[in-house]
């Protein structure tokens, strides 16, 4: 009886594994394909890499989709920390009503944040391009930077930054060395997650932007329409530098921890 | 301290710029129409007349509701075993396995459905390898099908992830007490494991049903062109045919709906919880 459960957990959990990640192999490997199809493997080439390198819109695609993720990320980080630290001395209405008005973009459906936008940049007529995709990013990152900060300051001792004042520290030095050495976990975190959230982004960034300007979510999505395996080539990439960059963040603390222990 | 208060005044500025104002357009689009200028503003219904009065919009308003029905009740009893049985493995595998459930949510939505239009095609290799058995082929890409999968596949690591967390939370010592006092395993999973991971089923349903009703891009690549849902409407509406007065009702309706089911799911909750205490 035990060991049949234990067969059939194994059965879900290699069923859900080939689910997940079939479509990533599969991804991966006609992007070495040597013919144009997704369907016949015909030998292996790199034909398709050197077409992505070669593709200026890919390569637009791709600067411009790094570019804003590290932009959005260090200004999100920056204005969501000290908004949050401005909050927490403030007083409750404020604050809860500041919450709310981020819980928009958080809990509405993204094409909703997205139209709302489109319509406010052609309202202000400004040009839509680089500039509001980034504006675009920089909005609904700060939210879960905020989200991430809040907590650690909600912990933090309030008589640490007074005994700091009191010691003759002017507000900027207890706020540089007192305050965010504190929350540097949180505001780490806030910056992984407005990261990924920039760099994944497709609906906001599809509607905001203009004149042009791709990153690799609208390329995909305008590209798909025809047999392309560059786009596998490009997708093999960003699989293989996200795989690599979250092992590394997952692993290193529990090696780290292994070794100290 | 009241130094630091001003560091908020202008991240005010901002959301009422970059957030109220756009929501409020919304509203305002919704309730107008079009050859508005501001002075001479008049408010009206006739972009809620259009979509209710017409049989072809609320047949895309029902099968965008039925899809993200399917899709959250097959994320719910795929996901919830996925979920058990890691919540209830080894120490360090539990590490592993929720790391291999998260890996492919950082990789990019756009990418990951890309990817299973190969394996979708009719002479795919689902197709080639039932074409092996002497079976198929099946048609699968542009249909519900191939959509549903896409979305499944898009958003079930989200339902796992709500579920296991309120798994692991739970105080295994009530299991304990149960079998003590003469449950067996499949009483003490029905009325203490399954009611104490409710609240873990209601956050998945939600962060499934949410994305899963306003999906535009993957009815588009995996349902085809002429695959409508509510969201390829409003893309259309506002990329295509330039009508943001009726795309903007339309988004507003998406919105009360999706509320009004959250409103529902929450009461549902809180209603169970109550039954469990009577």
């Amino acid at each position: 009886m035990k060991k049949n459960r234990k067969i059939l957990s194994k059965i879900i959990m290699l069923g859900i594994m080939v689910f997940f990640y079939m479509p990533i192999v599969y991804t991966i490997v006609f992007s070495f394909n040597s013919k144009r199809s997704l369907t016949h493997w015909s030998g292996f080439s790199l034909e398709w890499y050197e077409k992505m390198l070669s593709n200026s819109s890919m390569m637009d695609a791709l600067w411009t989709t790094i570019s804003i993720a590290i932009l959005a990320t260090i200004i999100s980080t920056i204005v969501g920390t000290i908004t949050a630290i401005g909050l927490s001395k403030s007083n409750r209405i404020l604050k809860a009503i500041v919450e709310r008005i981020n819980d928009f973009p958080i809990m509405n459906p993204e094409i909703v944040t997205a139209i709302s936008l489109l319509m406010f940049f052609s309202a202000l007529g400004v040009q839509k391009g680089y500039l509001t995709m980034l504006v675009a990013h920089v909005m609904f990152c700060i939210p879960y930077v905020m989200l991430s900060v809040s907590p650690k300051l909600r912990s933090l001792d309030p008589n640490l930054a007074d005994a700091a004042l009191d010691l003759g520290a002017t507000p900027y030095q207890a706020f540089i060395k007192v305050i965010i050495p504190q929350i540097m976990p949180g505001i780490i975190s806030g910056a992984l997650v407005a990261f990924t959230m920039s760099f994944d982004d497709f609906i906001i960034s599809y509607f905001v932007t203009g004149n042009g300007v791709s990153n690799i979510s609208i390329l995909v999505y305008t590209m798909s329409k025809r047999v392309n395996p560059s786009i596998n080539a490009l997708s093999t990439i960003i699989i293989f530098v996200i795989t690599v960059v979250l092992l590394v963040i997952n692993i290193v603390p529990v090696v780290r921890k292994k070794k100290e222990g | 301290m009241r130094q630091f208060r001003r560091m908020a005044y202008p991240y005010i500025v901002w959301i009422s710029l970059l957030i109220v104002t756009p929501m409020l357009l919304i509203l305002i689009y919704a309730f107008t129409t079009t050859g508005n200028n501001v002075a001479s503003i008049r408010f009206s219904l006739i972009n809620f007349e259009k979509f209710f009065s017409d049989v072809i919009f609320l047949d895309v308003l029902r099968r965008s509701l039925v899809i993200a029905v399917v899709t959250t009740i097959i994320c719910v009893i795929v996901g919830y075993p996925v979920a058990y049985i890691i919540a209830n493995s080894a120490e360090e595998k539990k590490f592993t396995l929720i790391l291999l459930i998260t890996i492919p949510t950082w990789i990019n939505m756009l990418v990951r459905t890309y990817a299973w239009l190969g394996i979708l095609q009719d002479d795919g290799i689902i197709n080639t390898m039932l074409g092996f058995l002497g079976l198929g082929p099946l048609k699968m890409i542009h249909t519900s099908f191939a959509v549903i999968l896409g979305m499944v596949y898009n958003f079930i690591p989200f339902m796992i992830l709500q579920i296991y967390t309120s798994l692991t939370k739970m105080d295994k010592s009530l299991l304990e007490a149960a079998s003590d006092l003469g449950a067996n395993k499949v009483q003490a999973f029905l009325k203490i494991t399954l009611p104490l991971s409710l609240p873990g089923i209601i956050s998945g349903i939600t962060l499934v049903f949410l994305p899963a009703v306003s999906s535009f891009f993957i009815p588009k690549l995996l349902g085809g062109g002429q695959y409508v849902l509510i969201g390829n409407v409003i893309e259309s509406q506002f990329l295509t045919s330039g009508n943001w007065n009726f795309g903007s009702a339309i988004s507003f309706i998406m919105a009360v709906i999706i509320m009004l089911s959250m409103y529902i799911t929450k009461k549902i909750d809180r209603g169970a919880e109550k039954g469990e205490e009577a």
